[in-house]
């Protein structure tokens, strides 16, 4: 008998619920703004989806309807992702100059 | 590159989103994890070009439009103000959601390309994971542009309510779920279309009746749904990376979201189904009528608290409405050099996110070990000379603790009325978003600062 993989997929998101549970309790609450813009980053990850959706396709034509879509979610993913790294970066660089000061 | 190794590479990024946030567990280790962060996201992104190998034309484009949307980010994050934070974390959430939807959108129109079967026959595990991935974002998205909207007052931040609300969502939630039922019988592109739809619906009718004061909550919630809309794609496009990242952030989310709702004492669902303030007004506004205040000016402030040992300054969001961070700080450093103790309390619920207050504070170079939560500081009131409440209002509100009428009867409060006397920096003696006086404002050991918070804070300060 054998597994289906969805099943093993499914092993991982539940685990990663559980370590995610733990993590984020361990998460300073004075922190808990840059954890947001961080989770935002990582959370357009899902760009890998929109990278294979318009370049993956029929090869003689760039822009079908599903390239399409799949470009668009790139621009918005970009913007998420640079946005959010940088904004985290620059919030936690303000945490740091505290340090020097004492 | 093989799907063995490509699998491995995508463990690899999730790996390190989970150090990410495991970073975040304290200042000094942050920055590492944000670190790791990036490089996972840099190694998902360059090994799923990588393995699909395509370097023609397209490649350009995606570089091209990488290139657009970061600039666009990068210019963002420099520009945006630490205040507006919460509309900028919003505004993010809705773009996650909007992507989602769009891979959702592209997966269901050329299914080859993610081996999911054909046009007219998905598989039918993908089908509900690529649905669920597309309302769920699609839900995201509109969510977050009315928080968006409401954050940044393009929209009233008062809870708008109609008859039959509850029944419609309710209604609007069952026909979705016979849509993806019917969706996975039919394969139609139609049903598909229809279900994004209503989802944009469903999102802006969640967020209408949630009040201004909730909006840590429902940023939290945000934060959820954008992870659980990526893990829903994660599973269509079996992809670890977004699978793992997806349940971090889902979680993430729901965690917050429960923090905040502690913090005011209530269930997530009362806070979901609709607005304090909203609620009881009629009963409020009687009994407030004409008490005695006492008020004074910044003369009388500051020589209160040179005179005090020890000073606890409790920050809300009108300090952030103000932007008077900074003169706070240059009045606390004033303070110091009489010395005078100080120190910050922070209530969880304060200001429009998840710790927005602790991050204005540190952008005015305020030590983090100077800032304390409720629990860490709430018994120091009782022996504290003078509380600075500058712009936070319902949270120090000691109706909370005896009156059991009260809407935020129950929620737990900062006891700022214990300490020796109370300096209440606040435009008038109108009630804060949960559209209930503040008991204290009447109290005998409590002097009412009548200004706007940053020009009184700066007059304090030549004062002293």
């Amino acid at each position: 008998m054998e597994i289906d993989p969805f099943i093993f997929r499914l092993s991982i998101f539940i685990l990663s619920i559980f370590v995610g549970y733990y993590v984020v309790w361990s998460v300073t609450p004075s922190l808990h703004t840059p954890l947001m813009s961080v989770t935002n980053a990582i959370s357009s990850v899902i760009i890998v989806g929109a990278i294979i959706a318009s370049l993956a396709g029929n090869s003689n034509q760039v822009f079908d309807t599903a390239s399409i879509f799949g470009y668009l979610a790139i621009i918005l993913a970009a913007v998420n992702i640079f946005g959010g790294f940088l904004v985290t970066q620059r919030m936690l660089a303000m945490y740091k100059k505290k340090k020097k000061d004492k | 590159m093989s799907a063995n190794l490509l699998a491995i590479f995508y463990l690899i990024s999730g790996v390190l989103f989970i150090l990410a946030l495991r970073g975040l567990s304290s200042p000094e280790t942050s920055r590492q994890g944000n670190l790791y962060g990036i490089i996972g996201m840099i190694i998902a992104i360059s090994v799923t070009v990588i393995s699909v190998g395509n370097f023609s034309i397209g490649f350009v484009y995606l570089i091209i439009f990488l290139i657009a949307g970061g600039t666009l980010g990068a210019f963002i994050a420099f520009k945006i103000p630490m205040t507006a934070m919460p509309e900028l974390v919003a505004g993010f959430h809705s773009l996650v959601g909007l992507a989602a939807v769009f891979v959702a959108i592209s997966a269901f129109l050329n299914p080859e390309i993610f081996n999911l079967g054909y046009p007219g026959d998905i598989k039918i595990a993908s089908l509900i994971e690529m649905s669920l991935g597309a309302a769920i974002g699609a839900i995201t998205f509109t969510g977050s542009i009315i928080a968006f909207l409401k954050l940044r007052g393009i929209m009233s931040g008062s809870p708008i309510t109609f008859v039959g609300q509850h029944f419609l969502n309710l209604a609007l939630g069952l026909l979705l779920i016979g849509l993806v039922f019917y969706l996975c019988k039919t394969q139609s592109e139609s049903l598909f279309w229809s279900l994004i739809v209503i989802s944009f619906l469903v999102g802006i009718l969640l967020i209408i009746p949630i009040g201004g004061a909730d909006m840590p909550v429902v940023i939290s919630m945000l934060n959820s749904y954008s992870g659980w809309a990526a893990a829903g794609i994660g599973f269509t496009l079996e992809n670890t990376a977004l699978i793992i990242t997806g349940a971090l952030v889902g979680s993430s989310g729901a965690i917050l979201s429960y923090i905040m709702c502690k913090g005011m004492n209530r269930s997530f669902f009362n806070v979901i189904l609709g607005g304090w303030g909203a609620t009881d007004e009629t009963s409020i506004k009687k009994s407030s009528e004409q008490k005695p205040v006492k008020s004074g000016n910044a003369d009388d402030a500051a020589f209160l608290m040179k005179n005090a040992s020890s000073v606890i300054i409790v920050p809300g969001y009108g300090m952030a409405v103000a932007q008077a961070q900074h003169a706070l700080k240059e009045m606390v450093d004033s303070l110091k050099k009489n010395g005078v103790k100080v120190s910050y309390a922070i209530h969880p619920v304060a200001g429009r996110m998840p710790g927005h207050m602790n991050v204005l504070l540190a952008e005015a170079n305020v030590p983090y070990d100077e800032v304390f939560e409720l629990e860490d500081i709430n018994n120091d009131f009782a022996n504290c000379d003078v509380a600075y409440v500058i712009g936070a209002n319902d949270v120090t509100n000691p109706v909370a603790k005896t009156d059991p009428q009260s809407p935020i009867y129950g929620m737990p409060i900062l006891d700022v009325e214990k300490s020796k006397s109370v300096l209440f920096v606040k435009r008038s003696l109108s009630p804060g978003y949960a559209g209930i006086d503040n008991d204290l404002f009447y109290r005998e050991n409590t002097l009412m600062l009548f200004a706007d918070a940053k020009k009184m804070t700066e007059e304090i300060t030549k004062s002293l």
